[in-house]
């Protein structure tokens, strides 16, 4: 409110004393607009800039490595800094198993509590519930990492994983001693950490369904389930993909919370029970003490390779998500 | 009356397993809010419980013991924190308000739609390899870890959010209000200033403060930027102490009272970005309200 008033007043004062004055003043004008439409393409630019700064930066400096071991860099599973001699491969396998079963935990309870927000909980509830999940999202990596060190760790190997071997062992998924620094344990700490992400989209798209689906599948008979089901889940459908990809992408890229459980361990094996280690956070544990230029470079390569992943990742859950909510509002439909 | 009555006439005709189905269904909804709820409560119970008895005014005042001494505190790294997410600030919320601005005043083009592409897709790059860009492009330059490349790293992080929010905010304000400003004569950088941005000043802080609250728990891009610091620093080129890097750096350690000082320090980031987030949700309900 005091923002505009004195503008006009002035202008009210000074207009009926000099008739021709105005317009002297849009012409003048026209120099600082002109500054300030430049400034703020500049800045808008610059958003531009530092995407094509992080792409060069990151080819430029892992230039060695590519050059000295090509593709075989991502096939190869020896990791030997003493001797240079660098394969990213347990890497590249320990984030992708790390992610796979983060979502396969992450996913059903997600579209669970979704569904549970805007279909079926009282509408006094939906609030603070929302609130909370998005409080999950605001607690940070760090914080995940030290509650999973000393609780999540301890119940996993005290209760969990003895009940998982007792019963699943035949799969050879559970098997072996168990540590609880394990690629189980990142599993389940990055379902918790992307449960919020996936939560809120599905919930966002679940909000645009029009309403006129829920009411003609009631009219038609169906259940309430069954309402969810046709009239809702499967209009909603590239949209709830959306979102997964997108929670996909923040676990291939979650750093320190998986740092903090995995175990840190260059392998390749079957059980879940077993130590592991990820792209991420290799770059966390080694980075600031990599000596020698092919070590860095190689550690850069990886940093390079994860950044190209995530960004297509990304791009791919934006144009889904896009596809469905475009036109209509996020928020307030329903 | 006579409409509820008539209503129990069509229930009988849908078959049991429909109807089983559908109760199983709503109690597997509830079980699932139930199980994501449990780690949430667990992990700020333990937040609580473990921290309250830990933080203390040694905490929040004294530097850290020499390792393996019990006592001391986190003050350099409270301080450390602050200080890396002011120069973050500096660099970040004028770049990120004036592209917000861009795209929301100029940017209805195709350069604009690639603009908000990139910010949005510049908003998944995993933090990580923020850091490693900033190491490459600040430390390697200045050949040492320091404050200012940590700063700058968190500045990136939050360039994309800020610019968004600021975007959406200023699409909110009417346009009726622009074309009154035009029509008094005022120039066009004068009417975005102080007409367009003005009205939208809540909601464009509210972008900034959520934009601070995501970087402040921020660990990995200050690994090898900031890379921590023992001692006192406000120096921008030294390296300097923050307090997710000290909660990272004492939960790994052997000593229990480190740990305690870990979940201490968590608790008081928590309570900072907890206390950040709610006066956004306060401030967007009464700017909503108003508008």
């Amino acid at each position: 409110m005091p923002g505009p008033q004195p503008v006009d007043s002035a202008k009210i004062t000074a207009g009926p004393a000099k008739a021709s004055a105005p317009l002297l003043r849009a012409s003048t004008g026209e120099v600082p607009d002109r500054l300030f439409s430049a400034a703020m393409t500049a800045c808008g630019l610059a958003v531009l800039g530092i995407l094509v700064l992080i792409v060069y930066q990151l080819t430029e400096r892992s230039g060695l490595s590519w050059h000295a071991f090509g593709l075989k860099f991502f096939g190869g599973s020896e990791w030997d800094p003493v001797n240079e001699q660098f394969g990213a491969l347990p890497f590249i396998y320990g984030t992708l198993v790390s992610s796979a079963l983060a979502l396969l935990i992450a996913v059903p309870l997600s579209i669970g509590v979704a569904v549970f927000t805007t279909e079926m909980c009282p509408k006094a509830l939906r609030g603070p519930l929302s609130f909370f999940v998005e409080l999950l999202a605001a607690i940070p990596s760090v914080i995940y990492g030290l509650w999973a060190i000393f609780i999540l760790v301890p119940v996993l190997t005290t209760r969990v994983q003895p009940i998982l071997a007792a019963t699943l062992g035949w799969t050879g998924f559970f098997t072996g001693p168990a540590y609880g620094f394990s690629m189980l344990a990142a599993g389940i700490i990055l379902a918790i950490m992307i449960i919020p992400i996936i939560s809120s989209i599905t919930r966002e798209v679940l909000m645009v369904v029009p309403q006129h689906q829920r009411e003609a599948a009631l009219a038609l008979g169906a259940t309430r389930w069954e309402m969810i089901r046709v009239g809702v889940l499967r209009n909603a459908r590239a949209g709830i993909v959306g979102g997964i990809i997108l929670g996909l992408g923040r676990a291939l890229g979650e750093t320190m919370a998986v740092t903090m459980v995995i175990g840190n361990n260059p392998q390749i094996v079957k059980s879940l029970f077993a130590p592991g280690y990820t792209m991420a956070s290799v770059l966390a544990n080694e980075f600031s003490e990599a000596t020698g230029d092919v070590y860095l470079s190689a550690l850069i390569e990886i940093g390079l390779a994860l950044f190209l992943v995530t960004i297509v990742v990304n791009a791919l859950a934006q144009l889904l998500v896009w596809t469905v909510t475009r036109g209509q509002p996020a928020r307030g439909s329903a | 009356m006579a409409a509820t009555q008539a209503l129990p006439l069509t229930v009988p005709n849908i078959s049991l397993s429909r109807r089983l189905t559908n109760h199983v269904m709503t109690a597997a909804a509830i079980l699932t809010v139930l199980i994501v709820l449990a780690p949430l409560v667990a992990i700020f119970g333990y937040l609580v419980y473990k921290g309250i008895g830990s933080v203390d005014w040694a905490f929040l005042t004294q530097m850290p013991k020499p390792t393996g001494e019990t006592g001391g505190g986190m003050a350099n790294a409270i301080v450390g924190s602050a200080f890396i997410l002011g120069i973050a600030s500096v660099l970040g919320v004028p770049l990120g308000i004036g592209a917000g601005i861009y795209l929301a005043e100029f940017g209805r083009n195709r350069l604009g739609a690639v603009i908000r592409f990139t910010a949005d897709v510049l908003n998944g790059v995993p933090s990580i390899v923020i850091g490693l860009v900033a190491y490459a492009i600040v430390v390697m330059r200045q050949k040492h870890f320091s404050a200012l490349a940590g700063g700058f790293a968190l500045a990136i992080m939050m360039i994309p959010t800020i610019c968004r929010t600021t975007e959406e905010m200023l699409l909110l304000v009417p346009r009726a209000l622009r074309e009154a400003a035009y029509g008094l004569g005022v120039s066009r950088w004068r009417t975005t200033l102080s007409i367009t941005l003005r009205s939208a000043t809540s909601g464009v802080i509210t972008g900034v403060m959520l934009a601070f609250a995501r970087v402040a728990g921020e660990t990995a891009p200050l690994l090898f930027t900031a890379l921590g610091n023992e001692f006192w620093s406000l120096n921008l080129n030294q390296p300097v102490a923050a307090l997710p890097l000290e909660i990272y750096k004492y939960a790994l350690s052997p000593y229990d009272d480190l740990h305690r000082q870990a979940w201490a320090g968590a608790l008081v980031l928590i309570v900072l970005i907890v206390a950040a987030i709610s006066s956004v949700r306060y401030v967007v309900r009464r700017g909503t309200l108003g508008a």
